[in-house]
């Protein structure tokens, strides 16, 4: 049997090959088949006739998993192994593959994969089982409810086939909004920790496909010259130089003039021609600025009214109250610029078809933006965009741009061709470390007081940074009443139960291109928070754990936090080090997961810390793959650590001084010796996983150096009093 | 210049620049893309390949100086015993996440396993230390490496 599915170009060919099945829900969130030319299709999951089963999967896969995790899903529902499915990346379409949390926006970030997709895969899993199982039913002339497919085979009342001789026959049928879901005592691959990466054979012999593998037929590469200086223009250029270089094409200012496109026969011709080209540059509206300014501006505006009274505390009386307090702690943290720095440096490539369309070809994070970026670019309808989406080498948040910007870039380069050779854009290193958007730099300056029993009586939490949101397009959604809650997460919605707390933020001049990087507010609110509750803890002699704890009871927000608190304190050995050693621990909730982290050190300052072991313990609700949940947690921690121990990016003049691994250091792997990682058994729903594990990291570290007589408030460690050995 | 590359047990005419880094021939030119840039200044060991049996960041090895030498890529590493050891504990313990500095972190591991068939953990982490993993999966490069170690000797 042949179907023809013509609303979508990438469907055809599937189902040229004979009876596909698939299974997806609607724009409406109605779950159909394809029955006719005319079915509005959303498919997540395919069938063919021969049985072959694809998981669509609308999240990109940066090693965060969601190649194994949604693959997962559909596979547990249907009844296949993990072997008897594949993956592919869905096409950009943000009217059925969005994120269920974006509105109609197609991306993956705020570790809301498996959040967002867990009952839309399972659902759609789900049907495809019913359907297959009521066409064998018939076929067979037996009771559909005595059937049920395992291993790929529909198997009961006596009969056994594979799944795929009745596909012909089920496409027919119409899927149901609430299939019946498989329960929980049956699963065989969701939370069993033998379940492997989808992805891992290809990662291991270099046949992976990432977007800087894409190579084709008589394609340039281009790199872009760019500013030094923020905000520097374009006023001329001199490629006499460039032109002695083997390979070189051409180079064009940007429309924008923020840079020059060099176009190369090769990335080698096109790195050389680019260091050759002579630029001048206009910095007269520039950024002039040096690190030390934009320090003096947060550390001026926490000395100062808040802007925004996150909280509506009256903060007056929450300052007499501390005044008066018998104990009070007080601390200012600075926390720097920072770049994500993902192991593939950003790239992407685009071509024009035969017919007119654009495609490209790339590592997208959110492939809406520059699906919307190129209609403008091109003056092309949605439908002639088409964006095939590339294993991504990392993130870490930088991909997914509100403005698309190196999508743009490479839109801009190409549309200034004649559009017969694809162009490959290709930044390299440098281009990374300098142009890419950072981690704002972030001062709080915290107050607490305490009364004679040693009991939290007020908190003052003052918050100076520049806004991630403002200005871009998801400000909508993101800032309420002027206050940018990426600034202040981890604060104003803290689990902790804290009395008297007065939460104030400040919005500074815009420095620096800003964005999200992994774990976003909470990557600078969860260091402070934790660095704050040790230093209480100390001044009234309170253990740390237990003194947490005091705050968190009653609610289940409160008492999941708790939970891993106390896990991990016991995981960990908490309290009882090994001879020589100390510990730290921190414990933070973000994207609704729950992490707790002991951090247990050797050495000492004068001859340099080594990090012995980490022990982290996570509730993110149901555990769909737990090695993955593991691996998450174990690059969560070194993401946060690595850069708390040396990182930083700083600005002389407007320009960046960093350029390179070099003088922005990567964890190495003699920085952490262990890594144990503890889950917590649930059946709530799944929550985030790719960005919990570090907020909690970089404070339990630095609790842990607290026990030599040193508080880090100012990052990285590495410049403010610790060494490392 | 017109260069005669040997990789992977085959013989491959080019023409290239002298001065044009060995990575970039890998890749544009012989289309071998399990062969990683990272930063382009031998600092992160994506580009690692063997010249010679011999792990070599190849964005600072240049075409001129590897005329005849043997060239080994990712791409062959199924065929040699020790490189086989390294993939399938790789597989074992799912070492990958972004996956895009594994195949510098397989090619420097089977340097390793080459010229010391026991190490130790700390051995691990001296060798290792110039191949960076921006995902940190390096619990699991150790372990993976010591996991290879095991499957040789058994």
């Amino acid at each position: 049997m042949t179907r023809t599915l013509s609303r979508r170009g990438f469907l055809k060919s599937a189902a040229a090959a004979g009876a596909v099945l698939y299974i997806g829900a609607t724009a409406k969130g109605a779950m159909a088949a394809s029955g006719s030319a005319d079915a509005m299709l959303t498919p997540f999951v395919k069938i063919d006739s021969s049985g072959g089963v694809t998981a669509i999967v609308k999240h990109f896969e940066k090693g965060q998993g969601p190649a194994t995790g949604l693959t997962t899903l559909i596979a547990e529902e249907l009844g296949v192994t993990m072997d008897q499915i594949d993956y592919e990346f869905a096409p950009s379409d943000p009217a059925v593959y969005n994120n269920l949390l974006f509105g109609p926006f197609q991306g993956t970030g705020g570790s809301t994969a498996m959040a967002n997709s867990w009952m839309q895969y399972r659902t759609a899993g789900a049907n495809a089982r019913e359907m297959l199982i009521k066409a064998a039913a018939q076929a067979w002339g037996v009771d559909a409810a005595s059937l049920d497919i395992q291993d790929g085979l529909i198997t009961g009342a006596g009969n056994s086939a594979p799944l795929g001789e009745f596909v012909a026959q089920a496409a027919t049928f119409e899927p149901v909004e609430t299939p019946r879901l498989r329960d929980p005592a049956d699963w065989k691959i969701i939370g069993k920790e033998a379940t492997r990466r989808k992805d891992s054979p290809v990662k291991v012999n270099g046949t992976a496909k990432f977007a800087m593998d894409v190579h084709l037929d008589n394609q340039m590469v281009v790199m872009i010259k760019r500013t030094p200086q923020r905000g520097g223009q374009v006023v001329g250029i001199d490629d006499s130089a460039a032109k002695e270089v083997k390979g070189f094409i051409m180079a064009q200012t940007l429309p924008t003039k923020l840079g020059v496109a060099v176009y190369a026969e090769n990335t080698w011709a096109a790195m050389q021609a680019r260091e050759a080209l002579e630029v001048n540059w206009d910095f007269s509206a520039a950024e002039s600025r040096s690190s030390q300014d934009i320090k003096d501006e947060i550390m001026a505006a926490l000395n100062a009214k808040a802007e925004y009274n996150v909280n509506k505390a009256d903060q007056a009386a929450v300052a007499a109250t501390i005044d008066g307090a018998a104990t009070v702690v007080e601390k200012t943290f600075y926390f720097p610029l920072l770049a994500h720095a993902p192991m593939e440096p950003l790239n992407c490539t685009i071509e024009q078809t035969a017919e007119g369309d654009i495609v490209l070809h790339d590592g997208a994070q959110m492939p809406t933006g520059p699906h919307m970026a190129y209609q403008q670019i091109f003056g092309l309808p949605a439908e002639k965009i088409h964006i095939k989406t590339m294993l991504a080498g990392g993130s870490f948040g930088r991909r997914a741009t509100p403005d698309a910007d190196y999508q743009v870039e490479a839109g801009l380069a190409f549309v200034m061709t004649d559009r017969s050779r694809p162009v490959k854009l290709v930044w390299d290193r440098e281009d990374d470390i300098r142009s890419g958007y950072y981690r704002p730099a972030v001062g709080h300056k915290v107050r607490v007081g305490l009364d004679a029993e040693g009991t939290i009586i007020g908190w003052d939490h003052q918050v100076a940074g520049q806004s991630i949101m403002k200005g871009t397009a998801f400000e909508a959604f993101a800032v309420r009443d002027g206050i940018d809650h990426s600034s202040v997460e981890g604060i104003a919605d803290s689990p902790y139960s804290i009395p008297g707390k007065a939460l104030g933020l400040t919005d500074t001049k815009k420095a620096t291109s800003v964005l999200w990087w992994r774990s976003v507010g909470h990557t600078h609110t969860g260091y402070v928070m934790e660095v704050m509750m040790d230093m209480a803890a100390r001044a009234v002699g309170k253990d740390p754990v237990a003194f947490r704890l005091a705050y968190l009871g009653g609610e289940q927000d409160a008492t999941r936090k708790a939970g891993v608190l106390k896990f991990a304190a016991d995981k960990g050995n908490w309290g009882n080090p090994a001879p020589g050693n100390v510990q730290g621990i921190a414990v933070h909730k973000s994207f609704g997961s729950y992490v707790a982290e002991v951090v247990e050190i050797s050495g000492n300052l004068d001859d340099g810390i080594q990090i012995e072991k980490v022990t982290a313990a996570v509730d993110c609700g149901i555990a769909v793959n737990p090695d993955v949940i593991k691996a998450q947690i174990e690059g969560g921690i070194g993401y946060g650590i690595g850069h708390a121990m040396r990182d930083q990016i700083t600005l002389d003049g407007g320009a960046v001084e960093q350029s390179n691994f070099p003088d922005y250091e990567p964890l190495r792997i003699s920085d952490i010796k262990a890594i144990e990682t503890h889950i917590v058994a649930s059946a709530e729903a799944p929550t985030g996983i790719g960005e919990p594990g570090t907020p909690p990291s970089a404070p339990a570290l630095a609790n842990a150096i607290a026990q030599l007589d040193l508080v880090v408030a100012e990052l990285p460690m590495a410049e403010n009093g610790v060494s490392f050995a | 210049m017109a260069i005669s590359l040997k990789l992977n047990g085959k013989t491959h005419q080019v023409e290239a620049e002298p001065g044009t880094p060995l990575l970039w021939v890998i890749r544009d030119e012989l289309k071998l893309t399990g062969t990683k840039f990272g930063c382009g200044v031998a600092s992160c060991g994506a580009c690692t390949v063997h010249l010679d049996g011999e792990p070599v960041r190849s964005c600072q090895t240049f075409i001129e100086d590897v005329e005849g030498s043997e060239i080994t890529t990712i791409e062959k590493m199924e065929d040699d015993t020790i490189g086989a050891a390294v993939q399938q504990a790789w597989l074992e313990l799912d070492v990958v996440q972004c996956g895009y500095c594994q195949s510098g972190q397989i090619m420097n591991a089977v340097g390793l396993l080459r010229e010391n068939a026991k190490p130790t953990a700390d051995e691990v982490d001296d060798y290792m230390h110039g191949n960076a993993c921006r995902c940190a999966t390096y619990q699991r490069i150790r372990a993976g490496v010591l996991r290879a170690s095991e499957i040789l000797e058994a």
